[in-house]
């Protein structure tokens, strides 16, 4: 039987994966990318598309940081949809107001330009607000993009530049020297598993879970909201490590449909809209922006963010392998931060000295 | 708020009426419920310039202990009850049984033009007359497969349309070949001379195509592909529909097996109508297209199952079985031939919510692909038109759906049971 030779095989063609391999073939490399389903088809296209720094975590920020100076040169393609509204980060009550402060200053000295609103300012931005909220920070070069359709342009753009897509092909197992596809054929070269939620399928080892998420999109409102708006406690819900959380996290598309979010859910495996979260999700973005209400929904949905134990990504090696690799695990920054991972993966495996520290987000921290 | 029914019909057309009538004539307290304000569904569709048929007049009145819950819009399923949408905010109906009776839908398929206004679907114009749509003095050309371009026909000149003409696309020997079969169904042929006296003097001609609609910034002229070449034909109105679809979203939603056995799937039910869901029943055109009797048969029977009368419901099998042989006859003969599968080009519009052309769909491998790419099918009607004339016209099964089954108020997908501008009156 023959065996198709590759400098890497990327499992996985969520937007993570299609980054790698677009990184790796516009390194040079011969690629192989491996996915069963629709190229971006996964939690990928259940994203929102927010490209947001989230602060409070120092290694994360870099991340994403260094990943949204990449996805500024996607600002002009059609396909991505990218739409520059800002995040506008809502403060409710004076504390809110204070860590906003604290907030904008860190942001700031990661080189990310952020200011603090005041309540007038705030209500000038976004009129449909609701009364008695104390004022915000902005956010205004951060931007919205349609994940899936990127997912498929990095995808083209590697099989452009030689990438071979095994569409509809499922990796069985990982195999000494490469990875058997569930048609029995083998694939040989050192492998990359983007595979998010489904990692333990393939690497049992480096623990994950599902977080289910829900979203609601709305017919077109034009105006009724100008930018991202989230309010300031979303990083609790993010980062908590409650069982079930909701957030007000609400987006304008260039369509001028709303996209309303975010609930977060650990023991729900099953994909079903729960009436019951949408409830609570949705009465949450009420009580910031009463005007949505009327509004008409034409479409609720679910997706599965993966998440490690400490929330962080795992970028690198497979701990005790030296010829595999794995990027996945960016719970619900992967359409932010997949472009960051790529390049940061791709030094890596080509051994040259990454832009940003890759020790945070080295599997070989669940080994320890 | 919730309600609770021993029979819960979805649905008020013929079967939904039928349905509703019989179950409560075994003593159940049922609701029947309907996204219109009127009981009589698209067949029965109230015209405000006559009086409802005879027949649906005596199903309405045959209501006795009944609860008509009109501008009832079921968006969704929550834990065995359903979530429906109503004009001053959402309720919770559940129920001991449910019959779903949701109908059926006009099939319409892209042709050059289709998106200009002016074109519609024959049904479409049909409903749109009866609740008091303009037509009269309007030159109208009639087109597409079926019956119920009859229908549609009669009604638009009942209203004053000029019609210009009534294409059907089955060849004029399937036409014949159905009509010498009406022989067996004397009422339906007694029906069909009725329609065709009140048409008298219209053209109808057979094995006849609307390739094209032309006009600038609405219709002007139809290129039609007749049994004896292309002609042009000026017009103010396009009236254009390819038979019927069962409407099988509700289903769906609620976990009911459908039959994937032909391009556009039905509701799963056995002999004595039950779905693969245990107390959920589907009866008519939801179960497959047979027309006006099977629905107002299938509805009693849905009935009397509902209300726990087996016995009953099994003494109007032959007949149901009789109906539906007819159902099955128009099928064989009117289905819309390749001619009509061809009229699209890679530049006609297939998603008419997202501006989405058939060829950018080349090489896409299922809808759930297609949509993410290209969004075919992602608007407020969830692929019930791009979807199902994708399926027509042999690319790819509609994919499923999602909640809400159709476009609702934020508020009621949050399970709130008043709007807030309803709140706001009560409370001032």
């Amino acid at each position: 039987m023959s065996v198709a030779g590759y400098d890497l095989i990327v499992i996985g063609a969520g937007i993570v994966g299609a980054a790698c391999a677009d990184a790796a073939s516009a390194d040079g490399l011969r690629v192989a990318i491996v996915e069963p389903g629709p190229v971006g088809g996964g939690a990928t296209a259940a994203a929102m598309g927010h490209l947001v720094a989230m602060d409070d975590d120092p290694a994360e920020l870099a991340l994403a940081r260094y990943s949204l100076r990449q996805w500024e040169a996607f600002a002009d393609l059609k396909e991505a949809e990218f739409s520059r509204c800002g995040t506008l980060w809502v403060a409710r009550g004076e504390n809110e107001l204070a860590s906003a402060a604290t907030r904008a200053a860190r942001l700031g000295a990661a080189g990310v330009e952020a200011q603090l609103l005041d309540a007038q300012q705030l209500y000038e931005l976004e009129p449909e607000l609701a009364p008695g909220m104390s004022g915000g920070m902005l956010v205004p070069r951060e931007a919205v993009v349609y994940p899936p359709r990127v997912a498929q342009h990095l995808v083209r753009r590697a099989q452009a530049r030689g990438a071979v897509l095994y569409a509809g092909r499922r990796v069985q197992a990982l195999r000494r020297g490469g990875a058997q596809l569930d048609d029995g054929s083998m694939l040989s070269g050192p492998v990359l598993v983007a595979t998010g939620c489904a990692l333990p399928a393939l690497l049992p080892q480096l623990p994950m879970r599902a977080r289910k998420g829900h979203l609601v999109i709305t017919d077109r409102y034009p105006g009724v909201i100008r930018h991202q708006l989230l309010e300031l406690g979303y990083a609790d819900s993010a980062h908590g490590d409650a069982d079930s959380s909701v957030a007000f996290n609400v987006q304008p598309r260039p369509t001028g449909q709303i996209l309303l979010g975010s609930s977060r859910e650990f023991s729900a495996t099953d994909a079903a809209v729960s009436p019951a979260m949408l409830r609570r999700m949705l009465e949450r973005c009420f009580s910031f922006v009463p005007a949505l209400r009327e509004l008409q929904a034409v479409r609720a949905w679910t997706g599965f963010r993966p998440t490690t134990p400490d929330g962080r990504p795992y970028l690198g090696a497979v701990p005790g392998s030296t010829d595999q690799w794995v990027a996945a695990g960016h719970e619900g920054l992967g359409v932010t931060t997949a472009l960051g991972s790529a390049r940061l993966l791709l030094d890596l495996i080509r051994n040259r000295q990454p832009a940003i520290d890759p020790a945070p987000y080295s599997p070989s921290r669940m080994a320890a | 708020m919730t309600e609770r029914y021993d029979v819960l019909v979805v649905g008020a057309g013929p079967a939904g009426l039928a349905a509703a009538g019989t179950a409560a004539a075994h003593g159940a307290r049922v609701g029947l419920l309907d996204a219109q304000p009127r009981a009589g569904g698209q067949v029965w569709r109230h015209d405000v310039r006559k009086n409802a048929p005879r027949a649906a007049r005596e199903a309405i009145a045959a209501l006795h202990g009944v609860t008509l819950l009109a501008q009832h819009s079921v968006i969704a399923s929550e834990d065995g009850a359903l979530r429906v949408e109503i004009p001053q905010g959402s309720t919770l109906l559940t129920y001991g049984a449910l019959v779903l009776a949701t109908g059926a839908r006009e099939l319409l398929l892209p042709f050059p033009g289709w998106t200009l206004p002016g074109v519609s679907g024959a049904g479409g114009l049909q409903a749109l007359t009866k609740q008091g749509w303009p037509v009269a003095g309007k030159r109208v050309v009639v087109a597409g497969s079926g019956p119920l371009l009859l229908a549609a026909a009669a009604t638009l000149r009942a209203h004053g349309a000029k019609l210009v003409g009534i294409h059907e696309q089955a060849s004029a020997e399937s036409v014949h070949a159905f009509a010498r079969q009406l022989l067996h169904w004397p009422a339906r042929a007694t029906q069909a001379a009725l329609l065709r006296a009140k048409l008298a003097g219209v053209p109808y001609r057979f094995g006849s195509v609307v390739r094209q609609a032309h006009g600038e910034d609405a219709l002007r002229l139809v290129e039609i592909d007749g049994a004896h070449g292309t002609s042009l034909v000026d017009c103010d109105l396009l009236a254009v529909g390819y038979g019927l679809v069962p409407n099988v979203e509700l289903a769906q939603l609620l976990g009911c097996a459908l039959d994937h056995g032909h391009p556009h799937p039905h509701v799963q039910v056995d002999e004595l109508l039950r779905t693969s869901v245990p107390a959920i029943l589907a009866a008519g055109e939801a179960c497959g297209i047979g027309g006006l009797a099977v629905a107002r048969i299938e509805g009693a029977i849905a009935g009397h199952m509902a209300a726990g009368h087996q016995d009953d419901a099994r003494a109007l099998l032959p007949e149901r079985d009789r109906a539906r042989r007819f159902g099955a006859l128009l099928a064989r003969h009117f289905a819309p031939g390749a001619r009509v599968h061809a009229l699209a080009t890679p530049q006609t519009l297939i998603c008419r919510c997202e501006d989405v052309p058939l060829g950018a769909l080349d090489g896409y491998a299922d809808a759930r692909d297609a949509k993410l790419a290209t969004r075919c099918g992602m608007g407020a009607c969830q692929g019930r038109i791009c979807g199902t004339a994708l399926a027509e016209l042999g690319r790819f099964p509609r994919g499923a759906g999602r909640p809400p089954l159709f476009p609702a108020r934020l508020a009621t997908l949050a399970g709130l049971a008043l709007s807030s501008s309803d709140a706001s009156r009560s409370s001032t």
